[in-house]
């Protein structure tokens, strides 16, 4: 099978791997919020959330490799590769384009800190990574806003079940927060 | 209660050994003091000589800890580089009052010791700290320190500031976080100050009445510091003698005095007594029995149970409640927490409460073995000393008044607990303070 | 080579996950903070106590190395 540069094919892929990193990117966010949260049951340790986390942010990074490269090569539009990581550097749908390059740049920040999380020092690490709050409704927007899939009714679905977890697990963890009290 | 010296102001008899310090108090200015002890000693061709006298005369630590001054300094001095020399005159213990007559009517004193501290260990700035509020203090230091400057005797800079005067404040990596620009709460360690501590330069934090006796050492040597005190515990020391004594006041004993020559020297009883509080707020009770004849050395009074700390001494009458007295400081002390390590935001309220528990409506819910477990609980779980305080000061309760602890148990609060509070704490007057 | 648990009190806000990952030498306390139950790392627990320090979602859990000398 040769790879055809200009058709569909790669189209679909770009937008298959882009809502899995979604879903994925949601995943992670929500067993982060788990995480500071403490939350814990019989069968659910606190290293669990955490560990989650951690590996579906590094999976998130795979996908999202994916759904660039795909977009790169595509010769369908032509979008650059700078254009993954800087705004406004391409032309195809600019504005849409440029959150994801945003998303991606948040990202990078968040996966990079927490890699030298140790000779960073905490403060400064979780100072840094409020920058999640920030880079996952930029992503939900750019997949929403770029507008290829808004159409299709399940796709809309999806995002909206991604916000309604979001929303509610960031609810449940502001009572927590209210709850712990001090030295927390 | 007033801080007085009962020292003449007279000049020093070489053959009296005590008073040293306050041999020359009374107030004046520059030229009054140097009348009295003699003018400062100039830093020589090598100013880190000064160690050398200081080892040899034994100094330790008047702050509480008791550590070798010499060791100190030395390790400060040892690296290369800039240093920094803070003067700890915070004294956040409510029962201490000698660092503030020593600022109050012998600055000059600790302010040479100040400079020669500085010299010796190669310092570029040096800082004086006391109680914030203290504003008159503070107003008069800086007039001292500028009263000097005028007369060329500090080639180290000496900075007067004013540090909070919450209990755990005064502890010295909290001045030196303060000192930093940051909020006056201890630190972990490492780095300990010696090592980095303000402006991340070696910093040699002494108490102010340390520094002192450094001033009079470097007038008079090793041999007229060594001829009082034993030769364990060298030289002299201030006392703060409170509770139910005759003239509680600050006074100047010999290292190795005893407790009970203490208490006669503040003019003896008031009323009968059952036990002396050594230490302070982190101390421990003793009963007076085993209290009178120890010695007031830091192993004389740990071999008797008690500590010396900063020379702290609380005399308590029989007639009260030690429960209580102890109840209410450690209150005080769980409200005092920084409130930043978890066992001790929440163990010491906890503490208090089981005292206050035992103290005030019996034993029914096992409170002694709750304290104990509190008390084993909080030791040594936080970045300071101040749960281990609270901790010891509750065990030693248990330890020495187990007729009391007795009494309590099985029939609830005694007759003592009635009587007005006799451990002094800060603001009691507008506290109100409930006893319950 | 010895290695040494140690806990920053500071930096520790009682999250817990060291007790789950290193249950033979760290417990909770009654408010939920850890108490170490052994001064020493034996060898084979190494591996689990340095993923526990990476664990902490504070960075609080430390491990010293002591070089047997007496500081």
């Amino acid at each position: 099978m040769s790879l055809n540069l200009h058709g569909p094919g790669l189209w679909y892929a770009t937008r298959a791997t882009g809502l899995v990193t979604l879903l994925l990117l949601t995943a992670s966010v929500l067993l982060g919020i788990l995480t500071a949260g403490r939350f814990a049951s019989e069968n659910w340790p606190r290293f669990l959330s955490q560990g989650l986390h951690r590996n579906i942010s590094l999976l998130v990074l795979a996908f999202l490799a994916l759904h660039v490269g795909t977009t790169v090569v595509d010769t369908y539009t032509s979008i650059s590769l700078t254009a993954a990581f800087v705004p406004f550097a391409s032309s195809y749908k600019a504005a849409w384009l440029s959150l994801g390059a945003v998303a991606l740049d948040l990202l990078l920040a968040l996966v990079a800190t927490s890699l030298v999380r140790k000779r960073l020092g905490h403060r400064a690490w979780r100072r840094v990574h409020w920058l999640a709050y920030a880079c996952w409704p930029v992503a939900v927007a750019h997949g929403l806003g770029i507008g290829t899939d808004r159409s299709a009714t399940w796709v809309l679905a999806l995002s909206a079940a991604c916000v309604l977890a979001v929303l509610a697990t960031a609810a449940w963890r502001l009572v927590m927060a209210v709850r712990l009290g001090p030295a927390r | 209660m007033t801080a007085l010296a009962h020292a003449p102001a007279r000049a020093l008899s070489p053959r009296a050994r005590v008073p040293r310090l306050l041999a020359g108090v009374g107030g004046g200015g520059l030229d009054e003091h140097e009348r009295r002890y003699g003018p400062l000693p100039g830093p020589g061709r090598r100013p880190e000589r000064l160690i050398d006298l200081v080892e040899a005369a034994g100094l330790t630590g008047r702050g509480g800890a008791g550590f070798p001054v010499g060791r100190k300094m030395r390790s400060v001095a040892a690296g290369s580089g800039r240093t920094v020399v803070v003067a700890n005159g915070a004294e956040g213990e409510p029962a201490s009052r000698k660092d503030r007559l020593l600022l109050t009517r012998l600055p000059h004193l600790v302010l040479d010791g100040i400079t020669l501290a500085a010299q010796a260990v190669e310092a570029g700035q040096a800082y004086l700290c006391v109680h914030a509020a203290e504003e008159t203090l503070l107003g008069r230091l800086d007039d001292a320190v500028e009263e000097r400057r005028a007369a060329g005797l500090d080639p180290v800079p000496i900075q007067v500031t004013g540090i909070p005067g919450r209990y755990t404040s005064s502890e010295q990596s909290s001045i030196v976080q303060y000192l930093n620009g940051g909020p006056a709460k201890p630190t972990f360690s490492p780095p300990r100050p010696h090592e980095r501590g303000v402006g991340g330069q070696p910093t040699l934090v002494h108490n102010v009445e340390t520094l002192a006796h450094l001033a009079l050492i470097a007038r008079r040597g090793v041999s007229w510091f060594r001829a009082a005190g034993l030769p364990s515990a060298p030289g002299s020391m201030l006392v703060t003698v409170s509770g139910a004594v005759t003239r509680p006041g600050v006074y100047e004993i010999e290292m190795g005095t005893t407790a009970g020559e203490v208490i006669m020297l503040a003019g003896g009883p008031a009323e009968p007594l059952q036990a002396l509080l050594t230490g302070g707020y982190f101390g421990t009770w003793l009963p007076v029995e085993a209290a009178w004849p120890a010695p007031m050395t830091h192993a004389g009074l740990k071999a008797a149970g008690g500590a010396l700390g900063a020379g702290i001494v609380v005399a308590l009458p029989a007639a009260a409640c030690p429960l209580a007295e102890t109840a209410r400081v450690v209150r005080y002390l769980a409200e005092e927490s920084a409130g930043q390590c978890g066992p001790c935001l929440f163990g010491l309220p906890a503490l208090a409460g089981a005292l206050a528990s035992l103290a005030f409506a019996g034993d029914r819910d096992g409170n002694i073995d709750e304290i104990t477990a509190l008390a084993g609980l909080v030791e040594r779980r936080g970045a300071c000393r101040h749960p281990d305080g609270a901790a010891q000061l509750a065990r030693s309760t248990l330890r020495a008044f187990p007729a009391d602890v007795n009494w309590h148990q099985w029939r609830g609060a005694c007759d003592g607990v009635r009587r007005p509070p006799l451990l002094p704490l800060p603001d009691d007057e507008e506290r109100g303070w409930d006893w319950r | 080579m010895t290695h040494a648990l140690r806990v920053n009190p500071i930096a520790c806000t009682g999250h817990g996950m060291c007790a789950e990952l290193l249950p033979e030498l760290v417990e909770l306390d009654r408010w939920g903070y850890p108490v170490l139950t052994s001064p020493t790392v034996p060898r084979p627990l190494l591996s689990h106590a340095r993923r526990a320090a990476q664990a902490c979602p504070t960075l609080a859990l430390l491990i010293e190395e002591k070089s047997g000398r007496h500081r």
